[in-house]
């Protein structure tokens, strides 16, 4: 690098300079890349158009039921087909019940692991804990549910319910008979569904935590239980709040495996050991049979009702998640809380 | 907390140095330590209890459906009801043309959008779209299976792979798309400005500057979503249907693997049973091997 | 120099240039350029002639608008929302600013090195170079060939390169990947080269070496060098332009403005009394 010198032999190469005109069209290039420009634009567009799609085709095939039965669908609890009464109310229960159990089951386990894969666990176990994890997300629901079917609910039949009976039997939600297929299986294999989404979501939210924070509370002597109660996990809450809401669209929207364990049954039990059914396994049991119209019609709505329920609850999730404090500056950490715990 | 040793302390390092109390602080340290092991085991406990589900599926899988994966079961058609035997040969091909023709409708949409988002179009239209994108990953997969039934199958009045692949890569295009944005803002502005002062044009340098930068990003994401969608059940009840046979053209009734194993897994006949069971087994082989090849493509970069 | 009041109603630009001998002697003829970004004012009415196969240096505190100016040059403001240009400014005697004046045609000619070096990060040392000529369409291999050497020579850096043409460009150190962007910029034969700060990412050393290659494209480009450093500009630039708060202050030959300026602006910020 020190004999740098400019090489003597580009004195002989031609000057620089052409006259080219400024105004001087390249006609097809211009026109390419304008064509291109339309393709980009078209194709954002089209994903506009495919939410349009769907909402009209949904609200088309929806439309007689809303007329006919209006707010009622959702409140009444009757849905017979063959009598041609539509309520909405046993699936509403079922996806609710089974969703928010499994999210009660799911978001602690999730948040202790992601703890566990960022802070606690030994180092050289992370990595592949974590490939662990995203196969599991890579499931596909059928297998799931075909595991649950054949595994899970034999053994939930044969010794966990009735364990569960013996000991909490005096409580509402475990009384009733034992059929194996249940509103608690559905929420379990949903729980294990959702657990890498949670987690892995939760392990991102706890790596934005900036060093610095960490490094200050390990400054001040904090274990690392400490570090994480004082300076991380303030700073995250209504994110991994977050992480969970989203947790819970997934759930609510959670399909074949849930049909697969839940037994199907439109009516509304206060025992999780009662089978239930949810507005997805519906559809999938009775669209492709419906065969009077106003059926065709009613599950119409149910799949409406299902669209509006994950979008609230994922609005929800998106307006906690982005109030995440990701790029904070650096400041002081409150050092009080140290020294009381420290 | 400012350390003030003392010259009577034995360890003039250790942590109950700092403070004025040495007795009470001994004692609350070990406390402390106490803590951090406690929240430290269970912490480690959930994650094996997280995991544990993934080793239990695939353990049974492996048990029970590894002895019906036959050379037969992965080249033969199904046999007709109450036969025993035969394979899922047209459901693990059918899967196959119904990824591959969501990938290749969803790509170029996708990809397009997220440049569309990151480069194009004014700022309304791009918040517009990246918010629709979002409720889109939302919406859960079975209700495109309706959509597409209404849409494509009550016009065509038939079951089709067609369908069943459109259906697909409406589930594709947004995940797609919310991908390559990502991967598209990653890449420093200075390229593209290096790209426009040599005088290219703005395809160009999204083509041959932006989008080359950031492939393996996208590929990952295109990737990500075909093995999201190869295990997808609920999207193609109403659309391809299932076939016993093999699908003469597109226009049919088509097999899937997940279909199939569904539809074996709630019939009554232990035969089909052990059949679903080594169907899994693909399916999962599948979307495992997919994952792997995203891993090992995201770990590349990563260095 | 600033006799600037401009006329609203220009004349479309003659093609005959080269007819007037005060034209061929400037690459750039700037009038009363005035840019905006949104509602803020960046530049306010510069006129100054940059003049050809020379090199022009810009120096001005940080915020003066060196890189604005340089970036209305070469049309290259318009990738930033809200900024608006107003004002002539002329190449070799042709409006940019025409309407039908493509900004691709014009930044084949106007070449633009930045403040850090960004060599594409996908592409080989030789994909680097010839990246502008062949989304241009060429596909001549032998002028690619020819232009690939060119350039690297031009840029001083075929010594250095020309067994690995093949290696990724952001394997070099960076003083060579700022020679490398030379080279990319050069390889489209610009007439114009504008360079926004090109050494301020640089070791002294490299530094050194590109300062000395500006000096020799110099004597056939015509350069426009934008830098916070005085002495950078003491030692390559053949005029020098001293902006201050989106004004020019004062233009001449870069002697005369560092030895004996005759604005007190200008004397107050060289001998740094100016803060």
């Amino acid at each position: 690098m020190n004999d740098f010198q400019p090489d003597p032999s580009w004195e002989a190469l031609p000057l620089a300079a052409e006259t080219r005109s400024l105004t001087h069209s390249v006609g097809i290039g211009r026109i390419l890349d304008q064509g291109f420009g339309f393709l980009a634009v078209g194709a954002g567009i089209s994903v506009l158009a495919l939410a349009a799609l769907l909402g009209w085709e949904l609200y088309q095939g929806a439309e007689e039921a809303i007329r006919r039965y209006g707010m009622g669908f959702l409140v009444s609890s009757h849905w017979d087909p063959v009598a041609g009464r539509f309520g909405a109310l046993p699936f509403l229960y079922g996806t609710f019940v089974s969703s928010a159990i499994a999210l009660l089951l799911a978001f602690p386990l999730s948040v202790a692991t992601a703890l566990s894969l960022t802070e606690f666990a030994p180092v050289r176990l992370r990595r592949p804990v974590l490939a662990l994890v995203d196969l599991m997300a890579a499931v596909p629901s059928v297998v799931w549910g075909l595991w649950a079917m054949f595994e899970m609910v034999p053994w939930l039949r044969q010794t966990a319910f009735p364990f569960l009976q013996r000991f909490f039997g005096w409580l509402p939600f475990f009384q009733g008979s034992i059929y194996g297929v249940s509103l608690l299986a559905g929420a379990l294999v949903i729980a294990m569904m959702i657990t890498p989404i949670v987690t892995s979501l939760a392990i991102e939210i706890l790596q934005s935590v900036p060093l610095t924070l960490r490094e200050a509370a390990w400054a001040l002597g904090a274990t690392r239980w400490e570090v994480m109660r004082v300076a991380v996990l303030p700073y995250v809450r209504s994110s991994l709040v977050g992480a969970g809401v989203l947790g819970l669209g997934r759930a609510l929207g959670e399909t074949m495996a849930v049909t697969m364990v839940i037994g199907n049954r439109p009516e509304i039990f206060l025992s999780l050991f009662a089978p239930g059914y949810t507005l997805a396994s519906v559809l999938v049991n009775e669209f492709a049979e419906a065969t009077s119209e106003e059926h065709l019609s009613a599950l119409f709505e149910i799949g409406l009702t299902l669209v509006a329920v994950t979008f609230v609850v994922n609005s929800l999730a998106r307006l906690l998640i982005r109030s995440v404090p990701f790029f904070f500056a650096p400041r002081p950490l409150r050092t009080e809380s140290m020294e009381t715990s420290g | 907390m400012s350390p003030l040793p003392s010259p009577s302390h034995s360890k003039p390092h250790s942590q109950k140095e700092a403070s004025n109390e040495e007795g009470a602080d001994f004692r609350h340290f070990w406390i402390r330590k106490v803590v951090d092991r406690f929240f430290q085991i269970l912490s480690i406990l959930a994650a094996i209890v997280v995991i544990s589900p993934l080793l239990l599926v695939f353990v049974f899988l492996l048990s029970s459906g590894g002895s019906s994966l036959t050379w037969d079961f992965l080249t033969q058609l199904p046999k007709p009801v109450g036969e025993t035997g035969g394979g899922m040969a047209n459901a693990i091909v059918g899967s196959c043309i119904l990824v591959a023709i969501a990938t290749v409708i969803a790509t170029p949409v996708g990809v397009l959008g997220g440049v569309c988002v990151c480069e194009y179009g004014d700022a309304r239209l791009r918040a517009a779209i990246r918010f629709t994108a979002d409720v889109l990953n939302g919406v859960p997969s079975i209700i495109w299976g309706i959509v597409v039934y209404s849409w494509v199958v009550l016009r065509m009045k038939t079951f089709s792979g067609l369908a069943g692949g459109l259906a697909l890569s409406f589930i594709m295009i947004p995940l797609i798309l919310r991908t390559t944005e990502d991967v598209i803002r990653l890449v420093p502005s200075a390229y593209r400005e290096a790209g426009l002062a040599l005088g290219l044009r703005r395809s160009q340098v999204i083509l041959h500057i932006i989008l080359a930068t950031a492939r393996r990003g996208v590929l990952t994401g295109v990737l990500l979503a075909a093995a999201r969608v190869a295990g997808e059940t609920a999207p193609l009840l109403f659309t391809a249907f299932g076939n016993r046979v093999w699908a003469a053209h597109l226009q049919e009734p088509m097999a899937a693997l997940p279909l199939q194993i569904f539809t074996y897994a709630i019939s009554p006949y232990p035969d089909w049973h052990r059949q679903a069971w080594a169907g899994a087994l693909v399916l999962l082989g599948l979307v495992f091997f997919m994952s792997i090849v995203v891993r090992t493509l995201t770990r590349d970069r990563s260095r | 120099m600033s006799e600037s009041a401009s006329d609203p109603k220009r004349t479309v630009s003659s093609s005959a240039e080269g007819a007037d001998p005060q034209r061929r002697s400037s690459a750039f003829q700037i009038e009363d350029l005035h840019v905006w970004f949104g509602n803020r004012a960046a530049l306010h009415g510069i006129s100054l002639n940059i003049p050809v196969h020379q090199v022009t240096g810009i120096i001005g505190p940080s915020g003066c608008g060196k890189s604005t100016f340089l970036r209305a040059l070469n049309r290259m403001h318009e990738f930033i929302p809200g900024a608006r240009v107003q004002g002539r400014i002329r190449l070799f005697g042709e409006d940019i600013y025409e309407a039908s004046g493509d900004p691709i045609l014009l930044r084949r000619r106007v070449g633009m090195v930045f403040q850090k070096s960004n060599p594409f990060p996908t592409m080989s040392i030789q994909e680097n170079v010839l990246i502008g000529l062949r989304l241009a369409g060429t596909r001549n291999r032998d002028l690619l060939e020819e232009r690939l050497e060119e350039a690297l020579r031009m840029a001083a850096l075929w010594s250095e390169v020309k067994d690995r043409l093949h290696a990724p460009g952001i394997e070099l150190s960076g003083g060579q990947q700022q020679r490398l962007c030379i080279a990319r910029a050069l390889a489209v034969r610009p007439e114009v080269l504008l360079m926004d700060e090109p050494c301020s990412a640089l070791d002294p050393i490299a530094t050194a070496q590109i300062e000395s290659l500006i000096r020799d494209l110099g004597q056939r480009y015509s350069i426009v060098l934008a830098t916070h450093n005085l002495q950078e500009a003491g030692r390559t630039a053949d005029c020098t332009a001293f902006f201050l708060e989106g004004r020019l202050i004062e233009f001449g030959s870069t002697k005369k403005l560092f030895t004996n300026p005759s604005q007190k602006q200008t004397e107050d910020y060289l001998t740094g009394r100016f803060t």
